[in-house]
């Protein structure tokens, strides 16, 4: 049921159209960064401004939504956001990424794989993936145009250099059609190479740094590295817990104060979906309550 | 060394609004030369060596440099791509405080190979043993590699500074004031340790100081400035020696007895 008094979606038409051509010239020049007018939105900053933002201005009424955090359906900002739009635009909204067209996400890409016909909305809040190393903003603007990117090899060089190896796990720079290094937001590593060539529009929202940049479907993003020290995304000694899933990305829950531990999907629909299908993990049935049941009671 | 000179500035004049930086400035520069700029404060040494590292943009007058494949270029109509390309291979510049002329939170080694990781090398080991190599070579020893330059002491810095410029093999390099803040016994050493790589390399050295000891150690050359004008020029023995200007003359007789 959708509120009245406000315009489709919350924005007004205007607003919409001024980030939608961002939008397409993101679209048009694969990971430069655009600037854009973002609005004050009825959430604070660092909740998804930006993705929201972008979402609104792409979202069509017979649009099937999707909101997930951390890889869950059912965490504060993901339900907060998707009620916003139920709200707001009375769109159809999901929880199984198979079923959505659109997909706004903060920190992961769904584990199951994406299709042409759907779009994934990330939320960023810090665009520059060279922010750390040089703070001024017109440098940075200045190295991106001249393609002068040595400098985020000093960094992954100062990795291996304390650490062994290359040890940034999330907002692991990539490079994007050959040509712009961009950041893909605070997904763990482990998604990069999902968006290597990836067949769904991928989109990137900073609202508070009022920045639009995009990913087309099928373009090569290229996750930086050093020859001898190639990149490599993390792995797990043991399945998921409840799923039995391998090669997805897990998230360790503490259970006691005992040191007992257990490691689980971070993506809940992909866990649950495995699980109606019959698939059973070594802690399926003995995991309390709260992790193992599905929708909104799961923590 | 060939009879073209690498570098050559023809009346070179910079304005900051109606303050003069310095005007007329003509001198060539050739391969292996080191010249000497020395001048008190404010006499627009530094400014020169911004416009002749292109870090300023000259009011008139011209700057050309001949390029390793000979061909030589006003470097006014170098694009930014590749003026940056230059100053980081061909060229290298230290400054006074080393705190401008390198990346404080970066280690030893990452500061060394940050020009290499520039012009495009992503072998981690060759980098790294390329900085060690170099940092050797400025008496740094191996073990600091993964240290900070906060906690390097002066000299340290400003040697670490030098092998971040050289690990490229550069073909001219620009020295702001150098030694200028480093203790007597400290200062020696780097001047021998620049004097050791300048010839080993057969680097060409634009060198602006204020110590005419530095200049008489270091310099075939020397050029004498003030109030933004080249006074006198000459062989630095010449120069010192035997100073015609009356402000040379001044500038030589006003150095402390050892």
């Amino acid at each position: 049921m959708s509120e009245t008094g406000y315009n489709f979606a919350y924005l007004d038409e205007g607003t919409k159209r001024m980030i939608r051509r961002a939008i397409l010239k993101g679209i048009a020049i694969p990971g430069y960064q655009v600037p854009f007018a973002s609005r004050e939105m009825p959430m604070p900053y660092g909740w998804g401004t930006g993705g929201v933002q972008v979402t609104a201005a792409i979202l069509g009424a017979d649009d099937v939504l999707k909101v997930i955090d951390q890889g869950s359906d059912d965490t504060t900002n993901a339900v907060s956001i998707r009620k916003f739009f139920e709200r707001t635009a009375g769109v159809e909204t999901t929880t199984a990424t198979t079923q959505a067209t659109i997909i706004q996400t903060r920190h992961r890409i769904p584990e199951t794989p994406l299709t042409e016909d759907q779009v994934l909305v990330f939320q960023v809040p810090i665009p520059e993936p060279l922010r750390f190393l040089e703070p001024r903003e017109t440098e940075t603007r200045r190295l991106h145009a001249l393609a002068d990117y040595g400098l985020m090899h000093v960094k992954l060089y100062e990795d291996i250099a304390r650490h062994g190896h290359i040890a940034t796990t999330y907002a692991y720079p990539v490079e994007v059609d050959g040509r712009y290094v961009m950041d893909p937001s605070p997904t763990p590593k482990f998604d990069n190479p999902k968006m290597d060539d990836c067949p769904a529009l991928q989109l990137f929202g900073a609202g508070r740094e009022k920045r639009i940049y995009a990913v087309p479907p099928y373009t090569k993003v290229t996750s930086l590295d050093f020859e001898d020290h190639p990149f490599a995304v993390q792995t797990f000694k043991q399945p998921c817990a409840l799923c039995d899933a391998h090669d997805v990305y897990l998230d360790e829950i503490v259970l006691d104060d005992r040191g007992g531990r257990m490691f689980v999907c971070s993506d809940t629909d992909h866990c649950e979906t495995r699980r109606g299908e019959g698939h059973r993990g070594a802690m399926l049935g003995t995991a309390p309550e709260a992790i193992t049941a599905g929708g909104n009671s799961r923590v | 060394m060939s009879d073209q000179s690498l570098l050559s500035a023809r009346h070179l004049r910079k304005m900051y609004g109606a303050r003069l930086g310095c005007t007329d400035v003509s001198f060539d520069l050739h391969e292996g030369e080191v010249l000497a700029v020395v001048g008190e404060s404010g006499s627009g040494k530094s400014t020169l060596l911004s416009l002749l590292s292109t870090e300023l943009e000259p009011t008139a007058g011209s700057v050309h440099y001949r390029f390793r494949t000979g061909e030589t270029r006003d470097l006014a109509s170098l694009s930014e791509a590749e003026r940056r390309f230059l100053l980081r291979t061909d060229w290298g510049f230290v400054r006074q405080d080393a705190r401008e002329g390198l990346r404080m939170g970066v280690s030893a080694g990452g500061n060394v190979g940050e020009r290499l990781m520039a012009v495009g090398e992503r072998h981690y080991g060759q980098i790294r043993g390329k900085a060690i190599d170099w940092l050797t070579r400025v008496e740094i020893e191996e073990a600091r590699v993964d240290d900070m330059p906060g906690s390097f002491s002066g000299g340290m810095r400003q040697r670490l500074q030098i092998a971040r410029n050289l690990v490229t093999h550069p073909r001219i390099v620009f020295m702001d004031e150098p030694t200028s803040g480093l203790d007597v016994s400290v200062q020696a050493r780097l001047l021998d340790l620049i004097r050791g790589l300048v010839s080993d390399l057969g680097l060409a050295v634009i060198i602006v100081t204020h110590d005419l000891a530095v200049a008489r150690l270091l310099s075939h050359r020397t050029m004498v400035m003030r109030g933004g004008r080249v006074v006198e020029t000459g062989l630095t023995d010449q120069v010192l020696d035997d100073p015609q200007d009356a402000y040379t003359q001044l500038l030589v007789s006003s150095v402390l007895p050892a």
